[in-house]
């Protein structure tokens, strides 16, 4: 692993993976992580070949997209953000006012050929906008282009919080944060913020939360309280990781996700199925796949050239983090439920797709040095 | 703006900050691992156990199996119930393409009505897809035919068969047997007090009358356990572990099926019943209350309509007569009291009397009457037993007082329960001094010891206590409680469950109990008796004693006359009687209700059952009839007539 994080992005030892441009530690990382995924979906879904079918041509269409997005030069990312951004907020707009409902929320947009979520696009426009703008300046940042900063980042989560969609919101909501903090936002401020937060929440929950969501937090602070209705997802969850013990029942042994006792279980659930067939030690490991991507991420974060690069990089590796985290927090009952699956390991679409294109960003900005001099 | 940011820029101190920043990061994503793994850690190591139980909690089920019902035998083996499988046609919902389609399908095959499939729906709606429901219940066997030879057309509907309680003897054994029906709340709350809900767990059925009530215990069994593995649904997904249940024991009566149907050919449904005992063990032989109705109704539920047509019934079909019948004994319990005033020595067996047809105390204006409104002439307490001289017991009772009689009469069980292996059982009613104050609040007058001695007065006996006695009688005061149950299969091997007694009663001489036997023998085969008719030219030798129950007070000057009177006020015909007389085997005891006299109605039915018993069993050829040398005299005056 430490050969791996130290490898030298050398631009003359052209290796295969250099001249695809893709960054050979990272790469390991997610094509295991993908792999543990498909095992666990397998047993999760009750051994179903179907699923592992469709996710394995999920992959592959992401890995594609992210192959396509590393040859992309960092530098047009940097030009294109603005845009990218703004075509982003239209979007947004756009299904406010034509987009299609699905599970009691306004997310989709239906362009003919395809449909999708204009949040997804948010999740990359925002990083790239906010790092776009911030790097204009000289690092650490004034107050008021913070504040500015703030701005861009609010809109699209508003947005996208009225669909609503409060997991994706909250994605993208820190994705700007993790740019502006990167960008080195004062110590001073971080802690207005924080009070502003906690003064923003009652507001929050009294005037923009849907009452599903409202639920969704009471159950979270007291699941027993409602143990067959909204609190049955997290009891069910947390038997069965309790029920993994250390070691694990085994693969195909889970019996809470066997028998179906486990809701949404090879979706925003996986985790608990993860836990409770491989055990508390399984879980170290996947944790340490996950650290190790992040470690990687936030090397190449620091190798890059300019100041665009680093906070962009950095932000998309940390936001991946905060997945990881929400996720397992949900999983295990330290979080409340929120919809965020558990990065390349869970069974679905769209966000794949983002997350990889993510990655993409990644491996360009690892391997695609300017050959201009600054 | 632009200009200003590339000639200011300090990529080196932009560098740096941004690498403090990471660490910063890193710093807080290590904490936040550390969050999550510590509360794995707390989960997964340190509360296992917990959710280890809660998930074993929430996959495996015990489902309860239901122990096979043990079977019932007559004393010679002859199945009197068993278990038979009744036919259900059900559907699983989840495996039907078409409801609709199959239903109307179903319709047309097997004439399945509009309710049914009404209640079909109801019942769905309640249940799991996946849970099968039953559309027609207790199929024939026409129909289970018709339907397995078109089962390929119907994916997912099958004939499911469970075992049910069947009375193939019918109504021949009702009161004996009695029935099981469905286990009701009253039965629940009752299990639940003994403890034994858990042992009725998946049982159906449960015992509601009779053997099958009063042996519960022996009859049903050990439940048993099967440890499954469901899913979310209830699903069973696979069995874990299965502990068979224990069926309940097969048990043998001492009821002969044939003796039993003996009596109920010739009870013939009028109001009555006939009992009879084995006189060496107390294992009652036959016991049929008539009129009977069938047992197998009630198994299924029996109609509201059925149900009241059994309750309002002139006859009373739902009570066992045998044991909760109260009759006046009448002229049946003569030999006891002859007993208890030889052994009283109020009497001797020469003590003689003159009847002349009415009976007065000094100073009473009050007169009670012999049956024969001339009288009997001069009588001992023989001829008084073989003619059934009511005088000579006014008399006796008279002379005992109501406390040697009530006290001795209670040693005979009378006014208690036998202690029959039945539930449903009456005590009847001993009269006594104590017993009228406490009933009536009134003293106890002589005047009404004076019918006490003809079983009338406040005195009743169930036809079982009557047998009882009878038995005690032939046995010297050893007392047998009467007993249905024979034994048990334990492994296939019948265990006798032996004879039961009660303490016996004292005896101040042998002799006295040998004079009231020989009288009994008297009724039966001398020519003054009362009961000689009816026995003419039987290949055995009985005795017995003959009894006329008044239902109503005759006017002092009137004359009982059964054509003016209402059919349910007209006197009780009763008989009890033993035979062999040299070495007894059984006592029978027969009551018609309202049917007239003992010796006419009653005594006839006691042969054609002593008959039906010798029948079966080879006996010493019938010895000349002993006469009697002291009461040659006594004997003429009476000879022509029986009662």
């Amino acid at each position: 692993m430490n050969m791996m994080l130290r490898t030298k992005l050398d631009p003359n030892k052209r290796t295969f993976l250099n001249r695809i441009h893709c960054d050979g530690p990272l790469l390991v990382g997610l094509l295991v992580l993908m792999a543990v995924g498909l095992i666990t979906i397998y047993s999760a879904g009750g051994q179903d070949w179907q699923l592992i079918d469709r996710q394995l041509v999920r992959l592959g269409l992401a890995l594609g997209v992210m192959l396509v997005v590393a040859q992309i030069p960092p530098l047009a990312y940097q030009k294109l953000s603005i845009y990218f951004y703004l075509l982003g907020i239209a979007m947004l707009i756009a299904v406010i006012i034509f987009g299609h409902v699905g599970k009691g929320a306004q997310r989709w947009l239906d362009l003919g050929v395809v449909r999708f979520q204009p949040s997804e696009i948010m999740k990359l426009a925002v990083p790239m906008m906010v790092a776009w703008y911030i790097s204009q300046f000289n690092l650490p940042p004034k107050l008021r282009h913070i504040l500015f900063g703030f701005i861009l980042v609010g809109v699209p989560t508003l947005l996208i919080a009225q669909q609503p969609d409060l997991g994706t919101s909250l994605l993208i909501a820190s994705s700007g944060v993790f740019a502006l903090f990167l960008a080195g936002m004062s110590w001073r401020f971080i802690g207005g913020i924080a009070l502003a937060v906690s003064v923003f929440s009652p507001i929050m929950w009294n005037f923009l939360m849907k009452e599903y969501q409202k639920q969704r937090v009471l159950t979270f602070l007291n699941p027993e309280s409602d143990p067959l209705g909204s609190g049955y997802h997290i009891i069910q969850s947390q038997i069965a990781i309790g029920s993994g013990g250390a070691e694990g029942k085994g693969w195909l042994q889970g019996t809470q996700s066997q028998l179906e006792f486990l809701p949404e279980r090879h979706t925003d659930f996986i985790f608990a199925v993860f836990s409770e067939e491989f055990g508390f030690w399984g879980v170290v490991g996947l944790l340490a796949i996950y650290t190790f991507i992040v470690i990687r991420g936030m090397i190449i974060a620091n190798r890059a050239q300019d100041a665009f690069s680093k906070l962009l990089a950095g932000s998309i590796t940390l936001t991946f983090f905060v997945y990881v985290f929400v996720n397992m927090g949900m999983v295990s009952g330290i979080l409340p439920v929120v919809g965020v699956p558990l990065p390349l390991v869970s069974y679905g679409g769209t966000s794949m797709v983002t997350l990889l294109a993510g990655f993409g960003i990644l491996m360009a900005i690892a391997t695609q040095k300017r050959l201009l001099s600054r | 703006m632009a200009r200003n940011r590339v000639t200011i820029k300090d990529h080196t101190a932009e560098a740096n900050l941004f690498a403090r920043r990471t660490v910063i990061a890193m710093l807080v994503i290590f904490t936040m691992i550390a969050m999550v793994l510590s509360n794995l850690y707390y989960l997964q190591v340190t509360r296992f156990e917990d959710y280890q139980t809660r998930s074993n909690g929430n996959r495996i089920k015990v489902l309860p199996v239901a122990p096979n019902r043990g079977l019932i035998y007559d004393r010679n083996g002859t199945l009197l119930a068993e278990n038979r499988p009744v036919f259900n046609l059900e559907v699983i919902p989840e495996k039907v393409d078409n409801l609709e389609k199959t239903l109307g399908l179903l319709s047309v095959l097997l004439d399945i009505e509009e309710d049914e499939v009404t209640d079909f729906y109801r019942e769905i709606k309640r249940n799991r897809r996946f849970k099968p429901v039953s559309l027609r219940k207790r199929l024939t066997p026409e129909e289970v035919a018709l339907f397995s030879a078109n089962q390929h057309k119907f994916p997912g509907v099958s004939v499911e068969a469970r075992l049910t309680r069947h009375y193939p003897y019918g109504k021949t054994l009702t009161h004996v047997l009695g029935y099981v029906s469905k286990i009701n709340k009253k039965d629940l709350q009752k299990l639940s007090e003994a403890g034994l809900e858990a042992n009725y767990a998946a049982t159906h059925d449960i015992g509601k009358l009779g053997v099958e009530k009063y042996h519960e215990d022996i009859l049903h069994g050990q439940v048993g356990y099967q440890e499954v593995e469901v899913n979310n649904q209830g699903r069973i997904i696979r069995t874990l572990n299965f502990s068979p249940p224990v069926p309940g024991q097969d048990i043998v009566l001492n009821i002969d099926l044939k003796l039993q149907q003996e009596a109920e050919r010739i009870l013939d449904g009028d109001k009555g019943t006939i009992v009879m005992m084995d006189t060496n063990d107390g294992g009652v032989l036959a016991m049929f209350s008539s009129p009977s109705y069938d047992p197998n109704l009630f198994v299924h539920g029996i109609s509201s309509k059925n149900y009241s047509g059994l309750l309002k019934s002139n006859g009373r079909p739902l009570i066992n007569r045998a044991t909760q019948g109260q009759y006046p004994p009448a002229s049946t319990i003569k030999p006891h009291l002859a007993l208890v005033g030889l052994e009283e020595k109020t009497v001797t067996p020469e003590t003689r009397i003159f009847d002349n047809g009415k009976y007065r105390l000094k100073n009473v204006e009050h007169v009670w009457r012999d049956w024969k409104r001339w009288g009997h002439g001069w009588v001992d307490l023989t001829s008084a037993i073989e003619q059934s001289c009511d005088i000579y017991f006014y008399d006796l009772a008279y002379r005992l007082g109501i406390d040697k009689i009530s006290d001795n009469m209670f040693e005979f069980g009378f006014g208690d329960y036998t202690g029959i292996d039945l539930h449903e059982e009456s005590d009847a009613n001993m009269p006594s001094r104590g017993w009228k104050r406490a009933r009536f609040n009134q003293p106890w007058y002589i005047g009404d010891t004076i019918p006490v001695g003809i079983g009338q007065s406040y005195w009743t006996v169930t036809p079982i206590q009557l047998t009882q006695s009878i038995t005690t009688l032939v046995n010297h005061g050893q007392r047998y409680i009467p007993q249905i149950l024979r034994g048990k299969y334990i492994d296939k091997e019948l265990v006798f469950e032996g004879s039961k007694e009660r303490r016996p009663m004292d005896i101040q001489n042998v002799k006295n109990w040998d004079t009231v036997l020989d009288a009994m023998y008297g009724v039966v085969n001398r020519k003054i008796g009362t009961a000689r008719r009816a026995f003419v030219d039987t290949p055995y030798v009985s005795a017995g004693k003959t009894g006329t129950a008044q239902l109503v007070a005759i006017a002092q000057d009137a004359k009982y006359d059964a054509d003016s009177l209402a059919e349910n006020l007209r006197d009780n015909a009763m008989y009890v009687g033993f035979a062999p007389y040299e070495k007894p085997e059984i006592a029978v005891t027969v009551v018609l209700e309202n049917a007239g006299g003992g010796s006419s109605q009653a005594a006839p039915l006691a042969r054609t059952m002593m008959d039906k018993y010798f029948e079966q069993r080879e006996f010493s050829p019938k010895p000349d009839v002993i006469e009697r040398e002291i009461s040659q005299d006594v004997a003429r005056h009476s000879a022509s007539h029986n009662h």
